[in-house]
């Protein structure tokens, strides 16, 4: 069994979001990359997948420029086998999912793993025009997975509650906790990740539908009020007096 | 041209935030088709009309009481046709959001998630959405004649502008093909206000110690017709389920309240939370972060200022 799972290169989840360039880019000084936690579930599951079944193969996709190649390698560090790189810089969800469907097309995978949504821009579409580009199901937010042969019994979440299914393979899914634990890498990954095979690929031209304007950030919150413990008739007179929400 | 709505329904009752994509489409000013799925009663199609849609689409075949996520984007794909819309609005939902998706590659549409406004179309055709889990926004261009617009909540508010409206028989044929993802079973809290329609949130984090003191909370909620919520550390305790999760790998919330008990306010749960209208701290560190990102914030312990709380509000109903 052949498994893609599609990473993000996102800002750490503590990271503090500028932008420069009159507001036409993300400001990455000082800011850590990471594994969009999405993805890792995604991936830390493809992992548990192949651990359980003989021949299996993960495979790390990234589409995006050379530096995000740490980001890469620490995937291949918790266990994935090897990794592709598509040598662009992703501008929308649609450019990313053609570059995703146009390497699925050329290997031929059973199944294609990644974060219900990135951390960056949160459009939580990608798994879904992937699943069209290729003519085959998908299912998100997918919470449990598992693998029995050619099928598989998956639960995804609705709102209040989760649904179970079944589907053969192959299939796209977008994954959330509490699908698997985060991986963390151990000595031993970390040093055969250097020599895992990272193949680099020039992106599929894509008419994009989507234009960036600009970026903008939400203004400052005020001060907080204090109320005192004893006090809590106050508060709930503020509360509906004052911020008009009760 | 009208504007097509997705319009999603849970036991046979349509979604507030769908009632919001009504709004929404009606603000844009050139009419509205509403489309539901499935099993939906009759008064709540009606009331599309109330809410702004001028025509109500109802395909009720059985087969589509189930969100299957490919069945359901063929059908809007053969609604815009016939209804020759050129743009699909519709709430953004684990269901909404992967349909939005499948229909805008189907159609080679514009796609954009999350909008918090109406388009801009002074130039072009413009919306500005949310990104980073909150922390920021974008303005795109949506440059392909035909889009597919997801919102995100309160981007319009719901509220009564027509009449009601009859709702029309929409028959289609489903591909057999579009049922590949079966659905088995499925649990679901029922009775409750759900997460991401309430707009009162009452959320507990570890500092309520234990699942068997969730009861304070449960009666705080009750009280103002409030869903309850949840830090990541306490679904992954198991202590409430994993659907109360709020934070940047659970839930986004936007209520008009959001009262955090017992939350530190680590800057992954307060991405879940930063679109709330106002937000109410109560933790007995004076120090914790969560203060900074609130509006009002009683330091103490909180089992003794909710029971408190409920009682002063309920003081005033
Ligand atoms: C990639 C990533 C993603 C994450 N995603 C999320 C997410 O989506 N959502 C999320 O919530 N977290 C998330 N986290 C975890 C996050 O960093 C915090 O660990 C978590 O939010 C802390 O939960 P908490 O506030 O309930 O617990 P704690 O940080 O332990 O805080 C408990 C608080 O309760 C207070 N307290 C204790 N006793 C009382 C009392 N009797 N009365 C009043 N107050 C009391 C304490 O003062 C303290 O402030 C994520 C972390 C990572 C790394």
């Amino acid at each position: 069994m052949k498994i893609l799972v599609c990473i993000t290169h996102v800002p750490d989840t503590t990271s503090k979001i500028n932008f420069t360039d009159n507001n036409t880019r993300f400001n990455t000084a000082g800011v850590q990359f990471i594994i969009g936690p999405y993805d890792d579930y995604s991936l830390a599951r493809a992992i548990e997948i192949k651990e359980a079944t003989p021949g299996a193969t993960v495979t790390v996709l990234n589409v995006g420029p050379a530096d995000t190649e740490p980001t890469i390698r620490k995937a291949l560090s918790v266990g994935a086998d090897d990794a592709v790189r598509i040598n662009a810089e992703p501008t929308d969800s649609f450019f990313v999912a053609k570059q995703i469907a146009e390497h699925a097309k050329s290997i031929g995978y059973d199944l294609i793993l990644m974060g219900r949504e990135s951390i960056d821009y949160n459009s939580g579409v990608v798994h879904g025009i992937v699943g069209e580009l290729l003519g085959w199901p998908s299912v998100s937010p997918v919470m449990k997975l598992d693998i029995e042969g050619t099928k598989a019994k998956l639960a995804r979440e609705i709102e209040g509650g989760k649904e179970f299914l079944e589907v053969n393979l192959p299939f796209v899914a977008g994954c959330q906790e509490p699908i698997a634990e985060w991986k963390i890498p151990n000595m031993r990954g970390i040093m055969s990740a250097r020599t895992k095979p990272l193949k680099v690929v020039e992106p599929v031209s894509v008419d994009s539908g989507v234009k960036l304007q600009q970026f903008e950030l939400p203004p400052p919150k005020g001060a907080v009020k204090m109320i005192a413990a004893d006090n809590v008739a106050e508060l709930v007179t503020l509360l509906k007096n004052e911020a008009k929400v009760l | 041209m009208p504007v097509l709505v997705f319009v999603e329904s849970a036991e046979g009752k349509v979604k507030k935030t769908s009632l919001e994509a009504v709004a929404y489409a009606h603000a844009m000013g050139q009419g509205v088709t509403a489309i539901a799925l499935g099993n939906v009663d009759k008064e709540e199609l009606e009331a599309l009309g109330t809410y702004g849609a001028q025509k109500v689409l109802h395909a009720s075949d059985s087969k589509l009481n189930d969100g299957i996520i490919q069945a359901y984007a063929s059908v809007l794909v053969k609604a815009l046709q016939d209804e020759q819309a050129d743009i699909l609005v519709l709430a953004n939902s684990s269901l909404g959001t992967p349909v939005a998706a499948r229909v805008a590659a189907k159609i080679s549409a514009s796609l954009a998630s999350n909008v918090v406004e109406l388009p801009n179309t002074s130039a072009g055709f413009a919306v500005k959405r949310s990104i980073y889990t909150g922390k920021a926004f974008m303005q795109v261009e949506l440059k392909n004649q035909k889009k597919v617009i997801g919102i995100k909540k309160n981007a319009a508010e719901a509220k009564a502008v027509g009449l009601p409206v009859q709702a029309t028989p929409y028959a289609v044929t489903l591909n057999d093909a579009d049922f590949a993802v079966k659905i088995t079973s499925s649990e679901k809290a029922t009775g409750e206000v759900l997460l991401p329609e309430a707009n009162i949130v009452v959320s507990g984090g570890r500092g309520m110690k234990g699942p068997e003191h969730w009861g304070i909370l449960e009666e705080l909620a009750k009280t103002l017709h409030a869903a309850t919520g949840c830090s990541k550390p306490v679904s992954d305790m198991h202590w409430r389920p994993h659907h109360e999760h709020v934070g940047q790998t659970g839930v986004k919330v936007a209520p008009q309240l959001y009262i955090a008990v017992g939350i530190s306010g680590a800057i992954q749960h307060l991405a879940g939370v930063n679109s709330s209208k106002c937000i109410v701290v109560i933790n007995k560190d004076a120090d914790a972060p969560f203060f900074k990102a609130a509006d009002y914030g009683i330091v103490g312990d909180a089992f003794d200022v909710v029971p408190k709380l409920t009682a002063a509000i309920k003081a005033i109903k």
